[in-house]
C-alpha cells in the first residue's frame, strides 16, 4: 500500500514502515499478527531486556502458570505463551527488533521513532501508524536501600529468584493477585512467606485470597507499610509500621520480593499523547485511538481496569484494525 | 574455539577460570528463569564480536549450586566479569546490549 498523501520530502536515513508497534506485550504482539495478516509488514521494536517487567514480552516474562488465558485448560508458561505469540507475530510477517524506543515525534507526518541516541538528527524509523503497546513495569518502594539490595535478597523476579531462599523465612509486599501469586510461587522453597500488606484486607481475587489462606506457609501481616529494607550488604530484614497503632516493629527475613502495582511506561510520550492523572493513556471511548490520528494504544498503556493478558491481547486486536482502517481511509 | 561459550561446572570452574589468558564474564542462569533467556543471545553476539578480548561462559545455578552460594548469587541472571581469576564487576539483572557492553568496557 502505497501512500500518495504524504510526498517524499528528503531523502531519510530512516527506514520506513506502515507500521510501527511499540512493545511486545500480549497487547503488541497481538496487533503484530492482526497488522502483519493484514500485509502491512510491521516493525515491532519489542523492548530490551530487564529484569522488571519492562521488558520483551512484558509482565507475563516474569510469571509461571497462566491458567485463566483462553485456551489452554492445564495452563501455560507465561514466557512460553510470550515465545508462542511472537513465533505466531513472525510467521506472518512481523519483523522484531531487540531494542528501546529512546524519542518519538509525533508532531508530523511520517511519525519518527529513534532507538540509541535520542539526539541524532535522523530517526531511526518513520511510520505512518504507530500502535503503542508499551505495557506497565512493576512499582518500586522508593527507599534508597532498594538500589542498594536489589539482587543481594531484594528482587523483582519471583521466578527469577525463588530459587535462592530454599528453606529461608522471606516476605513478598502487595495485595493483589499478583503478589498472592508470587508468595504462593516462593513457598515451594521457602519455609516461611509472609505478606505484607498496608490494609486489612487483600485486593487479590476470591480464588487467589483462598489460595494463599489454605496455604500454610503463608502468614499475614495487616495493616503493614514498610519503613525500610534492613541489611547493609543483603537483606536482613524489614522495618515495619503498623498503620493503625503507629507502632513499628522488625520482621526478620533473608529475602523481600515487591509487588505493590504497576506504572504505566508513558514517560517517552509525556507531552505528546493525552495522559490521566496516573500516566495512562487516554484512548477513545469503545476503540483505541490516541488524541494524535494515526496513533493507536492498547494493552496495560491505557489500561487500569482490567489488566488482564486476555484484555490486552483483545486490545492489541482492536489497535491492529483501528489502525488498518485507518490507514486506509487515508489511501483511497 | 573463538567465541564459543563454555559451561563451568563445580569441577572445572577453578581451573578454567584460573587459567584463562583474558576476562572471562560468568553468567550465572537457570533453564526456568525468563530474563535469563533473554540475554542469552545478546551473549552469545558479544562472545563472537569480542573474542580474543572476553571469553563468555555459563554456570547452571541448578547444576552448581555451591557455586552460586560461593559468589553469593541471590538472583539471575547474575554476570561476574572475573579478570586474572578474581571478580573484577558484577551485573545483576538482564539488561540491553548497549548496557551491558558499556558496563564492561572498563574491565577489558
Amino acid at each position: 500500500m502505497s501512500d500518495p498523501v504524504s510526498e517524499p520530502v528528503s531523502p531519510m536515513a530512516a527506514s520506513h514502515r506502515e507500521v510501527v508497534i511499540i512493545g511486545s506485550g500480549p497487547a503488541g504482539l497481538t496487533a503484530a499478527i492482526y497488522t502483519a495478516r493484514a500485509d502491512l509488514a510491521p516493525l515491532v521494536i519489542e523492548g530490551e531486556p530487564s529484569s522488571n517487567s519492562d521488558q520483551p514480552g512484558g509482565q507475563l516474562m516474569l510469571t509461571t502458570d497462566v491458567e485463566n488465558f483462553p485456551g489452554f485448560p492445564e495452563g501455560i508458561m507465561g514466557p512460553q505463551l510470550m515465545t508462542d505469540m511472537r513465533a505466531q507475530a513472525a510467521r506472518f510477517g512481523a519483523e522484531i527488533v531487540t531494542a528501546k524506543v529512546s524519542r518519538v515525534d509525533f508532531a508530523e507526518r511520517p511519525f519518527r521513532i529513534w532507538i540509541g541516541d535520542p539526539d541524532a538528527a535522523e530517526p531511526t524509523h518513520t511510520a505512518d501508524a504507530v500502535i503503542v503497546s508499551t505495557g506497565a513495569r512493576s512499582v518500586m518502594l522508593g527507599l534508597e536501600a532498594e538500589q542498594r539490595l536489589i539482587g543481594y535478597g531484594l528482587s523483582t523476579c519471583a521466578t527469577c529468584d525463588g530459587f535462592f531462599f530454599r528453606d529461608q523465612e522471606i516476605a513478598v509486599v502487595g495485595g493483589g493477585d499478583s503478589a498472592l501469586e508470587e508468595a504462593g510461587f516462593l513457598t515451594k522453597f521457602a519455609s516461611k512467606v509472609t505478606l505484607v500488606h498496608r490494609r486489612d484486607e487483600l485486593r487479590a481475587s476470591k480464588i487467589m485470597q483462598q489460595r494463599a489462606m489454605d496455604n500454610p506457609k503463608i502468614e499475614f501481616a495487616w495493616n503493614s507499610t514498610v519503613d525500610d529494607v534492613l541489611g547493609e550488604s543483603k537483606v536482613e530484614g524489614l522495618a515495619l509500621r503498623d498503620t493503625v497503632t503507629d507502632e513499628t516493629r522488625v520482621l526478620p527475613v533473608t529475602g523481600v520480593f515487591i509487588a505493590i502495582g504497576h506504572r504505566p511506561n508513558t514517560d517517552l510520550f509525556n507531552g505528546l499523547l493525552d495522559m490521566d492523572e496516573a500516566g495512562y493513556l487516554v484512548t477513545g471511548a469503545d476503540c483505541s485511538t490516541t488524541n494524535v490520528e494515526g496513533v493507536f494504544a492498547c494493552g496495560d498503556v491505557q489500561d487500569h481496569t482490567y489488566r488482564q493478558a486476555i484484555t490486552a491481547a483483545g486490545s492489541g486486536c482492536m489497535a491492529a484494525i483501528d489502525a488498518e482502517r485507518w490507514l486506509e481511509s487515508r489511501t483511497d | 574455539m573463538a567465541g564459543a561459550i563454555t559451561n563451568l561446572s563445580e569441577t572445572t570452574f577453578d581451573e578454567e577460570i584460573g587459567s584463562a589468558t583474558e576476562p572471562v564474564l560468568v553468567d550465572f542462569w537457570a533453564e526456568w528463569c525468563g530474563p535469563c533467556k533473554m540475554i542469552a543471545p545478546i551473549l552469545e553476539e558479544i562472545a563472537t564480536e569480542q573474542s580474543g578480548s572476553i571469553r563468555i561462559a555459563k554456570v547452571n545455578v541448578d547444576e552448581a549450586p555451591d557455586l552460586a552460594r560461593r559468589f553469593e548469587v541471590m538472583s539471575i541472571p547474575t554476570l561476574i566479569l572475573f579478570a586474572d581469576g578474581q571478580p573484577a564487576t558484577r551485573i545483576v539483572g538482564a539488561k540491553g546490549k548497549p548496557q551491558l557492553l558499556e558496563e564492561l568496557a572498563p574491565h577489558l
